[in-house]
């Protein structure tokens, strides 16, 4: 398994993409789709590296992945609506946002540790039923948070720095987009760093590869599994948090309508892997988006056509781990 | 005259419905180098697992520097002090040498200087592929990098499984002077092999596993002058 | 005689038998007993949901098969006769013709799927049947030409089968005699035999084959049973009982729009249901449905009442009548965890130890 090489071809795949794009949809069409495609992709990758990390580590799949996602978002918007709205001024503002994605790190965090504690973890080993229990947690929290918020959207409005476009030439780039393609490649930099340079990231990939042999070397893997899982369901609410910010207006089925993208991501990426989550997000956001602007019709299967492809090319996915 | 560091009685372990160790009595001396001989399916692996904490006996006690262990999981009885390499050596293929062994530390950020000397002389090519993915390393050089890890910290006991299967000659050297830099170092040693002429160049004591229970020990002295023995064992692994 | 057309599979518990056999008469006898269009109404959902949930048992209970893709059968029947009748005029003809495309199509998707069922593990499997579901469901809204998009379809059916067609001048039992009834009727006896369709699928030989490829799949296939192909027959089967269940829903609604068929809301009452009802039982469909319609339907004003007597914002909230889901989650969650046969396993069981009892004291 020679990990270069993976992402050199990868990252080809991807440059390709756009690249070849660019001729068909022409200048201006080419730079808003592709940075819309970018910042989709930072978002769907902050949201679904926790769940392929979770299921390389534990071999769990939380198929209530999505209920971290709209719990952050609603963290977000209780955020704002406590603090009376955002204050004036861009560094306040960027620390507003910062404050929302903190509280929905927080309560991803939170909701994470009861939902591996009450549904997760006894359902270890076995798949069946944790697919029925986990999509049963999902519907549980989903009802809860209408409960306590609404049935009816939210509302979260960027603060007004936020809102609107930069102007480069006659092409007009979303500041809310740049600012989701800076913090992705921050979050996936910071992750990348934790995995190749500290002792916990050794861990994780080491525990990923081999379980047992981890164990058999002093480790306690059981608060290692609580750890991550943690984090994958904080990252899930921040993702949910910029996520809802993204679209102004959101359901408790936020969530769950991720959920199509970040199944379709985390399979083509490569279970466990989460460089190869990156890189799928990438080329996942980057198809929808093309395909939607150039035949809307086409773009549901579009995005299954280009699963089915890439698992063709590689069975493991686009970045695979070694196999345990 | 030994201490005797580890001590099994009457332990029997069930994988599933399948009754493998069926009452196993072993004293391990310390500071020796003990072989555990038998066929295959013998339960050799099987007693190394249950030691370890990998997995639980159904009866009896094992107790290790006086405290009993049988009842602990695999990380806790590691800490006490137990090192293990382990059949088909379960290397991380995905890291590299460096980080194998720094991994292998489990209660420090890396390894101690002297402890890598130590290592690097043993098996002069890990040395050299530092920075190269496990994955790439040959069946020889795993095997080594499998050994190191267990030497990164002192152990009060090592246990390995089959450490000689299908090495080159060379290679076989390089791991009885390991197991001799063991035994200097204080360190106890629980050899499981099939290689006769090997575990009695190495060891100084050995048990004889069938069926899971025990059906011989003694030293190897004896069992290198007791040639009906050796056939017997051979024969059996023939 | 009964017993062959339970396919010797017996509730194996008075309670269930009992409570099998009063909804049985109530649903046979509705008309007369019930009065309102409402219960009609109802009684009819029942009938249908039953074949629906019990086609999915087939496939979760029996084969352990996890799909997420069951409400789209059900919906590419419904749409499948919707089409024909709102294209192609209000005859039988159209209807059959309709009725023969949604089986076929049915069929097509459901070999498709069986057939990615062996080569992905339970997971993946689950994934994508989640992806192409919705990928129907998005392309269903999309093609509003066809299909009435977000709309939905409305449109007429075979004039026989109307409230406006008297077979009887005057009203037998105090109930008139019209094509509405013939209908339900209709609906009634093709749910039955469905069901008793999949009662003999889920008890004979290759029901049992089916249970043993999910219990262990190596040693089946060892004993020469190819899992392919049987995974692929079991989802065929529940496939084409699924949008058979959609043809009558078509037809009796007179409407298919996505949230009467394909949506994500009836594939989770779908999974709610079927677990809660008790997987592997196929009877676990009729109390399951029965329990969640009838408290769909009917325990609204009980809910109200009860959040009122609480009072407080939030215990109105957890008792408003629109969050059912919420209480069918925690019921689905509870069962999951403790109750894995569910109602129905339950019952059995409670009749099980019952008669060890029994036996204990003779």
């Amino acid at each position: 398994m020679i990990h270069q090489k993976h992402i050199v071809e990868t990252s080809a795949l991807i440059v390709a993409l756009i690249l070849v794009m660019l001729p068909i949809l022409g200048f201006e069409s080419w730079a808003v789709l592709t940075l819309a495609g970018l910042s989709m992709a930072m978002m769907i990758f902050i949201m679904a590296s926790g769940m392929t990390l979770v299921f390389g580590l534990m071999d769990v799949l939380n198929f209530g992945h999505g209920a971290f996602i709209a719990v952050g978002a609603y963290a977000a918007a209780s955020m704002v609506t406590l603090v009376g709205g955002y204050p004036i001024g861009t560094v306040l503002a960027i620390l507003t946002v910062v404050g929302c994605a903190l509280a929905a790190l927080v309560a991803g965090g939170i909701g994470g540790s009861l939902f591996e504690r009450l549904l997760v973890r006894p359902t270890y080993g076995n798949h069946m039923r944790q697919i029925l229990i986990t999509t049963g947690g999902l519907i549980i929290v989903e009802q809860v948070l209408i409960v306590f918020f609404s049935p009816r959207e939210i509302v979260l409005l960027r603060p007004e720095e936020l809102q609107g476009s930069l102007l480069i030439g006659n092409i007009a780039l979303e500041k809310y987009r740049l600012l989701m393609v800076a913090i992705g490649l921050l979050v996936f930099s910071g992750l990348i760093l934790l995995f190749n340079r500290t002792k916990l990231g050794l861990l994780i990939r080491a525990a990923v590869e081999n379980r047992k042999m981890v164990e058999a070397l002093g480790y306690p893997v059981r608060g290692l599994f609580i750890g991550v899982f943690i984090t994958g369901s904080s990252l899930a609410g921040v993702g949910g948090a910029l996520w809802a910010l993204q679209q102004e207006l959101f359901t408790v089925t936020i969530g769950s309508e991720a959920m199509l993208l970040i199944f379709i991501v985390v399979v083509t990426g490569g279970l466990g892997s989460v460089s190869g989550c990156f890189f799928s997000a990438l080329l996942t956001a980057l198809v929808a988006n093309y395909v939607t602007f150039l035949y809307p019709p086409l773009s549901a299967f579009a995005l299954i056509g280009m699963m089915a492809a890439v698992l063709l090319w590689r069975p493991q996915g686009l970045i695979p781990v070694a196999n345990r | 005259m030994l201490d005797n560091i580890l001590s099994l009685a009457g332990v029997h372990t069930h994988i599933g419905p399948y009754h493998i160790l069926q009452g196993i009595d072993m004293e391990i001396p310390e500071g020796e180098i003990t072989v555990l001989l038998g066929r295959n399916g013998a339960g050799k692996t099987t007693t190394a697992q249950t030691i370890l904490g990998l997995l639980h006996p159904s009866a009896g006690t094992i107790f290790f520097d006086g405290k009993p262990i049988h009842q602990l999981d695999a990380p806790q009885v590691v800490r006490r002090g137990i090192g293990y390499v382990p059949e088909q050596m379960n290397v991380f293929l995905d890291l590299t040498v460096m980080e194998n062994l720094i991994l292998a530390a489990y209660d420090r950020p890396r390894p101690d200087e002297e402890h890598l000397q130590t290592i690097y002389q043993l098996f002069p090519p890990l040395e050299k592929m530092l920075q190269k993915r496990a994955g790439v390393l040959s069946g020889g050089q795993k095997q080594m990098l499998s050994i190191a890890r267990a030497m990164v910290l002192p152990r009060r006991m090592i246990i390995i499984d089959e450490p000689a299967k299908g090495l080159a000659p060379s290679i076989v050297n390089s791991l009885a002077s390991s197991l001799e830099t063991m035994r200097e170092a204080g360190t106890t040693v629980l050899l499981i092999e099939q290689n006769l002429p090997f575990a009695s160049r190495v060891g100084q004591h050995f048990y004889v596993l069938e069926d899971g229970m025990v059906v011989h020990n003694g030293l190897i002295e004896q069992l290198n002058k007791d040639l009906e023995l050796q056939n017997r064992l051979l024969g059996l692994e023939g | 005689m009964l017993n062959r057309l339970l396919s010797y599979d017996l509730p194996r518990s008075r309670l269930l038998a009992v409570l099998l056999a009063i909804i049985f008469v109530c649903l046979i006898l509705t008309p007369f007993i019930f009065t309102g269009t409402k219960s009609l109404s109802i009684a009819a959902k029942i009938c249908i949901f039953v074949v629906l949930v019990a086609s999915y048992d087939l496939l979760l209970g029996y084969a352990g098969i996890i799909s997420f893709a069951h409400a789209m059968f059900f919906g590419i029947g419904a749409y499948s006769v919707a089409i024909a009748l709102e294209r192609f005029g209000t005859g039988f003809t159209q209807l059959f013709l309709g009725m023969g495309s949604g089986l076929v199509i049915a069929l097509l998707f459901a070999a498709l799927i069986g057939f990615l069922s062996l080569r992905l593990r339970t997971i993946f499997f689950a994934m994508i049947t989640f992806a192409v579901s919705n990928a129907v469901s998005v392309t269903v809204i999309q093609s509003y030409k066809l299909t009435g998009g977000e709309d939905g379809l409305s449109y007429n059916i075979p004039q026989i089968f109307k409230s406006s067609y008297r077979f009887l001048e005057e009203p037998v039992f105090g109930v008139a005699i019209t094509g509405k009834l013939l209908l339900y009727y209709v609906v009634f006896v093709c749910s039955l035999v469905m069901f008793l369709l999949l009662l003999r699928i889920a008890n004979s030989p290759f029901g049992s084959v089916l249970r043993a490829l999910r219990e262990n799949e190596f040693r089946t296939m060892a004993i020469g049973y190819a899992p392919v192909l049987y995974r692929t027959l079991a989802s065929c089967a529940a496939a084409s009982m699924a949008a058979g269940a959609g043809m009558l829903s078509a037809v009796w609604l007179r409407y298919t729009g996505l949230e009467t068929t394909m949506s994500v809301d009836i594939a989770i009452d779908i999974l709610l249901i079927v677990v809660i009802g008790g997987m592997g039982s196929i009877y676990g469909a009729v109390l399951g449905t029965v329990l969640v319609i009838v408290a769909q339907g009917y325990l609204r004003e009980i809910l109200i009442a009860i959040g009122e007597f609480f009072g407080g914002w939030w215990m109105t909230g957890l008792f408003n009548p629109d969050r059912w889901l919420l209480w069918l989650g925690l019921l689905f969650v509870l069962c999951v965890y403790f109750f894995p046969q569910g109602i129905v396993g339950w019952l059995r069981k409670i009749e099980a130890d019952r008669l060890i009892r029994q036996q204990a004291q003779s």
